[in-house]
């Protein structure tokens, strides 16, 4: 674990120091100056679309999947709906992606139907958008949002019914059961989903490159085509190392903060 | 050489925390003993030290005239009865009862186990798995998986705690019997002094790491060496220095019988509680008392100023 | 109340499903738009026609098996180990390389290999792609195996060595029988994100070694065909039943 982590991780770290090489790789001298292109106004753009859809996404995955993880906790055959949020989550991240490409483009199965029942008149712009990036993003972590806030209210309910019941015994509604009394009792639950589905937002690639196309590009398209197309490495590992010091970062202080992870 | 198991000045530590200190002891061949002290107190580390799990920093452990503090656990002649069991989930009764046989190699196993099973009624239970058994059915399977292999000694960590109030008092008289039965020597580990001198022939009183006294039960509740064996097994009260157990305790409402010095006491509390009342009584100088008064002697009321006296005979002088 | 409740949680399972289960349905449309006409296996049989196909898939069964085998017997391992001597330090970095995004984990493992092959004489091929799989399977197993070993009574060890086990004979005949369903849940697992991998991939891949998720990617990439429906859907039927047997194996 050591040697598949960390060996890895020093590499990157002494690459983003050394100067480009001609076809690729690293050569000396060591120089600041990959980090300080990461200060013009090009690259400090990205890293806030970068930050913002990973928020945004991350926001939705965790509204949107904490009531679906209070109905599998409360319904009778949990396994079977988990089994539902698991399946898709674990066959092909690629294919999912896909069959969003094959839902939003303009000859897509949306705007085939829609045209179809003259609802439009031409194609909508679905594909190739920020949204379109936000809903594969969502498509994609939604289950690893959900399976720790399932954890989490699954025990609640079931250590802690007694707190609801009291809290409903001295006067409060059943919306206020929900605001005051299982939102701050599922917190741990709520910070780790919020980690999970961050983290690896933040560092996206493929949802951004097949569905944002040329228009969202992200930290994790910069970083890629470093390596690849514009064979710049230092410049590429000096962007990683932000990701990973952001990442470790947020895992450290979700973890000091209480987040149940697994 | 009729010693089952002799522990020569043994000692166990982890970090800076002594957990074990010099601790001697023989425990002859045959025989039921136990080591009772709180929790903390170092004998859950001295059965493990025995049975091989712990190293010990220094002292030697001899079973039978054999030296094995330095052999690893298998190659021991000791086994043991963990406290929640430990029986192999993945494995029947029977495969519990013959894990043992089978690590040896030599066979057959048919009449030792069949003996076995019979002893400890677990007859037609042999294809059941351990999820499947009662408390009480675990605990003799626990038995039965060690007691299958004739080990020189037997451990036993708490082996009752597992198990309900109503059934412990039944399987200590059946632990009894069976230790008589067989005649192997257990070592019993226990924290709760009832249990430890109903069963014992003899046991030793452990408290940080050291142990205080070792001797028959009678030995150890009627002349205990130090202040901590004379509160640990049972109640003692403290008056003046000296040590009266409650029910060497006497009250009267006048004077106390000739030539004994009365101590002055308010009755505090009256607790009924069948046989007995237990009276608790305040002296003028703040000690706290406890008497037994037994059904269909006197009646005291709280509030009520008496006079207490005891045999000097019945008292006990120690150093704190 | 209850009832919204239960409409959400519907939609958002068609949300999570549905996608899915369009790509199956047009995978057996005999026309080649998106629109219905008529059922037909003819893109099944294309899939199996295209020799580029066939080839990475190959290639992606016997990376995948390889490294499966690999990772599974290091993490179980490893989980072993790490259950043995307990070390907050080791589950910290456990969990940052499961959240670690792909592109990272790449690109590490990229500039290792290179960094590497200044002292060996090696390119990039089969052998980095495998060893990229194993590096990311690994932290996939030992979770999953370590929380099996989490629920393991250490007494049961000892019980083992008690009864005359030695400590290799307690190991294999205890506490291997009780991690087994795990490991093989872990397998499974590693097999299905080895399978699915295409980020890292590409990035350590060489010339001989085009997995099917690069091949899916370039077919995506130039836009939507009927024998890519066909190749998704056999894929997410294989890896789901992979899937239901590693999560049924979990909650034994």
């Amino acid at each position: 674990m050591v040697l598949t982590l960390a060996a890895p991780l020093l590499i990157v770290c002494a690459y983003s120091m050394l100067s480009r090489g001609a076809y690729g790789g690293v050569e000396l001298p060591v120089t600041p100056e990959n980090y300080a292109r990461l200060f013009t106004p090009l690259y400090a753009g990205i890293f806030l679309r970068s930050f913002a859809v990973a928020g945004i996404a991350t926001a939705l995955c965790v509204a949107l999947g904490f009531p679906l993880a209070l109905f599998i906790a409360r319904s009778r055959r949990p396994n079977l709906c988990l089994a539902l949020v698991i399946l898709p989550f674990w066959t092909s991240f690629l294919i999912r992606i896909y069959a969003w490409i094959f839902l939003l483009r303009d000859t897509g199965l949306i705007n085939t139907v829609l045209l179809r029942l003259h609802v439009i008149g031409e194609p909508l712009p679905l594909l190739y958008t920020n949204g379109a990036v936000v809903l594969g993003l969502v498509y994609g972590f939604l289950p690893f949002a959900v399976l720790p806030l399932y954890a989490v209210i699954e025990r609640v309910e079931r250590q802690d019914k007694v707190l609801l019941e009291a809290a409903a015994d001295l006067g409060a509604s059943s919306t206020a059961v929900f605001w005051r009394m299982l939102v701050p009792l599922c917190m741990p639950g709520i910070r780790a989903a919020s980690l999970l589905v961050f983290v690896p937002c933040l560092g996206t690639y493929l949802v951004s490159d097949l569905l944002g196309g040329s228009k969202t590009v992200l930290i994790g398209n910069v970083i890629q085509n470093q390596f690849t197309a514009s064979r710049d490495w230092p410049f590429g590992a000096a962007l990683s190392i932000v990701l990973i010091v952001a990442a470790a970062a947020m895992l450290y202080a979700g973890r000091r903060g209480g987040a149940e992870l697994a | 050489m009729n010693a089952a198991l002799e522990l020569r000045s043994v000692s166990k530590s982890y970090g800076n925390q002594r957990a074990v200190e010099r601790v001697s002891l023989t425990i002859p061949r045959g025989t039921f003993f136990s080591l009772l002290g709180p929790s903390g107190c170092g004998k859950t580390t001295t059965l493990r030290a025995i049975g091989g799990f712990e190293s010990v920093d220094s002292g030697e452990i001899w079973l039978n005239g054999e030296r094995i503090d330095l052999l690893p656990p298998h190659r021991r002649k000791v086994n043991t009865v963990f406290q929640n069991y430990a029986l192999f989930p993945h494995l029947t009764v029977l495969g519990n009862i013959e894990f043992g046989l089978r690590q040896r190699g030599a066979g057959p196993f048919d009449e030792p186990v069949r003996r076995v099973l019979e002893q400890l009624q677990l007859a037609g239970k042999e294809s059941r798995r351990p999820s499947e058994l009662s408390g009480g059915e675990r605990q003799r399977v626990a038995l039965a998986r060690a007691l299958v292999l004739s080990p020189e000694l037997l451990l036993l960590d708490e082996p009752l705690a597992a198990l309900d109030p109503q059934l412990r008092k039944q399987v200590r008289a059946e632990l009894k019997d069976l230790q008589r039965r067989t005649g192997i020597s257990f070592l019993f580990v226990t924290h709760d002094q009832e249990e430890a001198l109903a069963l014992s022939d003899a046991l030793a009183v452990m408290n940080h790491g050291a142990i205080e006294q070792i001797g028959a039960p009678t030995d150890l509740y009627l002349r205990p060496a130090t202040r901590f064996v004379a509160s640990f097994l049972g109640t003692m009260n403290w008056c003046n220095g000296v040590g009266v157990r409650p029910e060497a305790l006497k009250i009267c409402r006048g004077a106390p019988p000739d030539g004994h010095t009365p101590v002055h006491a308010v009755i505090s509390r009256a607790i009924f509680l069948g046989p007995v009342t237990q009276i608790e009584l305040r002296t003028a100088s703040g000690d706290v008392l406890l008497a037994q008064v037994a059904q269909g002697g006197d009646v005291y009321k709280p509030g009520e100023a008496v006079q207490s006296w005891w045999n000097p005979a019945d008292e006990l002088r120690l150093t704190p | 109340m209850r009832l919204v409740l239960a409409l959400y949680a519907l939609l958002v399972f068609a949300f999570l499903n549905v996608p899915l289960l369009i790509l199956a349905v047009f995978s057996v449309n005999a026309g080649r738009f998106t629109s219905w006409s008529g059922f037909s296996l003819r893109w099944y049989q294309a899939m199996l026609a295209d020799g580029n196909l066939m080839e990475s898939a190959m290639n992606s069964l016997v990376i995948a098996g390889v490294s499966t085998v690999a990772a599974t017997l290091l993490g179980t391992m490893a989980a072993y180990a790490v259950w043995k001597r307990k070390s907050n330090w080791f589950s910290g970095s456990l969990y940052l390389s499961l959240v670690m995004p792909e592109i990272i984990t790449g690109i590490s493992l990229l500039a290792l290999f290179q960094w590497a092959f200044r002292f060996l004489r090696l390119q990039l091929g089969m052998h980095t792609v495998v060893l990229a799989h194993v590096s990311f399977s690994l932290a996939f197993v030992v979770v999953v195996v370590l929380a099996r070993l989490r629920s393991f009574d250490p007494s049961l060890e000892e019980a083992a060595r008690d009864l005359g086990a030695t400590e290799y004979s307690a190991f294999a005949r205890v506490t291997l029988p009780y991690m087994m369903p795990a490991i093989i849940a872990a397998a499974l697992l590693a097999f299905t994100v080895s399978i699915d991998d295409y980020v890292i991939t590409s990035l350590v891949a060489g010339i001989d070694s085009q997995t099917l998720p690069m091949v899916i990617y370039a077919m995506a990439r130039r836009g939507v065909s009927p024998v890519l429906n066909a190749v998704s859907t056999t894929l997410v039927v294989a890896l789901g039943v992979l899937i239901l047997i590693s999560h049924r194996l979990r909650s034994l």
